[in-house]
């Protein structure tokens, strides 16, 4: 056991429980903690992956902005819990269940049949390369500038589109 | 160096900081009394020691013999997990902040910063972006109007600030082309400091820390006259306590990275011109370091007795309709001098 | 690196996946419905980073950026509207929201 496994177990496990936790827990704001918990744990696991700079983006936009954007709104709207997730349709629940069993089945099926790390040949060395944040500005600002114009042209969009939404009154 | 040297000065480095940080913030807690008061010709607290120098201990004594009250409708964990995450953030902050120049230290070459990230600012960044649930929880989990009040109000200002302190560091970051805070202080060499070079990005992050640090004139959260505490009405005793420490922490974050950011860091203007010793030299840089944030923290402290508080409607205003685009023009100021220079 | 296979990763993916899809289904509160919409976006960022990383190749966390970006603009336009739907009929609850059935 070295470190890294042991690492890897305990912020799988945390994500784990966090994400089960997430969608049991009845109400909203404890369900956002837990959500929270879920990123931090994730970002954690890109460090192991040598992805430094997705791992602080993933902490400043979805800890940092998205999740206090959840919060504010359900702060906001202070809404009371839910009292009666597993009580009311039942029949729903199963359904949602299995289904959600089958999705876990067929993926983990198709990872185990498939072995997709048999096609890989990386040395470590490659990938601790390609998570720096220069590699990925470099990749932002040649290739793909023409996505990332878009994206900064949908968050314009999304920017209005909000502030248009939560206006009082159209006039 | 094997990888035990490394820890131990690690180690050595970390015990520093945060013994430093602890008296630096309980004193900055005894200053702030002993300047407004003298700001309002009141004395202040001076019985405790000489001059009242022994009061922060006699405080945080008092604090600890208190009850520690949990009100009934309270959400207990997240009631006690605020406080912590508060501390936390506030501390964790200093790690990648250079406090001097590469020195040599009984023959080891040591880098006076605890981690020298490469990554450095976005960190700085991710954590003052997490300062915000600390007060959001107690707000929320206090189950008290007021607190919700405050944890709302500090959401809300926080977000908007952060933008237009975000693109202020876009244009340090620009001009040093690093992420570094190490970086960033050894461009600013001679009087290369960015608070010069940009001056309406100093001025947004100047003003983007106070909102941050939720300092007057944008200390809406926990604005007394209004909301009784804000955030930390219903709380007592040590968690109380570490609101109030990590308030100070964040004043001296924000000191601190206004120092690191824009007036140089370490960097006195050519003192190496001046053929002193490097010892001498090291010594001087290290304590305009701390000079420097010496200063600001009276700054600070200067401001908050000085200027009211802002409306709630004024504070977005000025967050978004001043600040956003002024910090918007300093990039491209930024990148005009860039283009002209390089 | 090398000590954790790839395979750990995808099937911890895929599990965080599949408990989003259960939440979506199951939560009857518009917001945290929203929420688990998120968790099965991160499910998908995790594979790609593990892949991106496992190949040596930062093309996969380019995408993730993108994948960030699109998640904040849906959440900002879909809070707004979630606020609007609570303004005319005070509630968040995805039962009550069935005017388009008519």
């Amino acid at each position: 056991m070295n470190l890294e496994i042991i690492l890897f177990i305990v912020l799988a496990l945390v994500a784990v429980v966090s994400s089960v936790a997430m969608i049991t827990r009845p109400h909203p704001v404890i369900s956002a903690v837990f959500l929270i918990l879920n990123f931090f744990a994730l970002s954690g696991l890109y460090l192991l992956l040598n992805a430094q700079f997705i791992a602080v983006v993933q902490v400043i936009v979805y800890a940092g902005a998205i999740m206090v954007l959840f919060l504010f709104v359900l702060m906001l709207l202070n809404t009371n819990k839910e009292d009666n997730i597993f009580k009311q349709n039942k029949a729903l629940k199963i359904f949602a269940i299995a289904i959600a069993v089958l999705i876990f089945a067929q993926v983990a099926f198709l990872i185990f049949f498939s072995s997709p790390s048999d096609a890989l040949n990386s040395q470590v060395a490659e990938s601790v390369q390609s998570g720096t944040i220069q590699q990925i500005g470099t990749k932002l600002y040649t290739d793909y500038i023409l996505p990332f114009e878009a994206a900064g042209f949908l968050l314009l969009a999304a920017t209005i589109g909000a502030l248009v939404l939560s206006k009082k009154k159209f006039e | 160096m094997s990888i035990l040297e490394i820890i131990i000065i690690t180690f050595v480095k970390i015990l520093f900081i945060i013994t430093a940080m602890l008296l630096t913030v309980s004193y900055s807690v005894y200053f702030e009394r002993r300047i407004s008061a003298w700001i309002q010709t009141r004395l202040g607290p001076n019985r405790v020691g000489w001059e009242g120098i022994l009061q922060p201990f006699a405080d945080v004594f008092k604090l600890l013999l208190k009850e520690d009250i949990v009100p009934e409708k309270s959400n207990k964990p997240l009631h006690t997990l605020a406080p912590f995450i508060a501390l936390f953030v506030a501390f964790s902050t200093y790690a990648v902040i250079p406090m001097g120049p590469e020195v040599t230290i009984f023959g080891y070459k040591v880098n006076l910063v605890v981690a020298d990230v490469n990554i450095g600012i976005l960190y700085v960044l991710a954590l003052t972006s997490l300062g915000v649930y600390g007060i959001t929880f107690a707000g929320w989990s206090s189950g008290s109007k007021y607190s919700l009040l405050g944890g709302v109000r500090a959401s809300a200002q926080m977000i908007s600030y952060e933008v237009s302190m975000g693109f202020s560091i876009a244009g340090v970051v620009m001009m040093a082309s690093s992420l570094s805070p190490v970086a960033i202080v050894n461009s600013q060499y001679g009087w290369m400091w960015n608070a010069i070079v940009q001056p309406i990005g100093f001025i947004t992050f100047v003003i983007s820390a106070f909102a941050e640090t939720n300092r007057l004139p944008f200390d809406l959260p926990e604005a007394e006259p209004e909301l009784v505490g804000g955030y930390h009405t219903e709380y007592s005793s040590m968690k109380f306590a570490s609101f109030f420490l990590a308030e100070y922490a964040n004043m001296i974050i924000a000191s601190a990275m206004i120092v690191t950011l824009y007036l140089g860091g370490w960097q006195v203007p050519y003192i190496d011109k001046l053929g002193l010793g490097e010892t001498l030299t090291t010594l001087i840089q290290v304590g305009a370091f701390f000079a420097k944030i010496g200063a600001l923290i009276f700054f600070f402290i200067w401001v908050r007795w000085s200027i009211p508080r802002f409306r709630y409607d004024q504070l977005m205003n000025i967050g978004w309709k001043v600040m956003f685009p002024l910090s918007l023009l300093n990039v491209v100021w930024v990148a005009v001098v860039l283009m002209i220079f390089n | 690196m090398t000590s954790i296979p790839l395979e750990y990763y995808l099937i911890l993916s895929a599990f965080m996946f599949s408990v989003g899809v259960t939440g979506v289904l199951i939560r009857r509160n518009a917001i945290v419905v929203f929420m688990c919409i998120e968790l099965m976006l991160n499910s998908a960022n995790l594979t790609l980073v593990a892949f991106s990383s496992f190949l040596g190749n930062p093309i996969g966390q380019v995408f993730v950026f993108f994948v960030m970006t699109v998640a904040a603009a849906e959440a900002a336009v879909g809070l707004a509207i979630i606020i609007a739907i609570f303004r005319n009929k005070l509630s968040v609850n995805i039962d009550e929201i069935n005017i388009f059935k008519w």
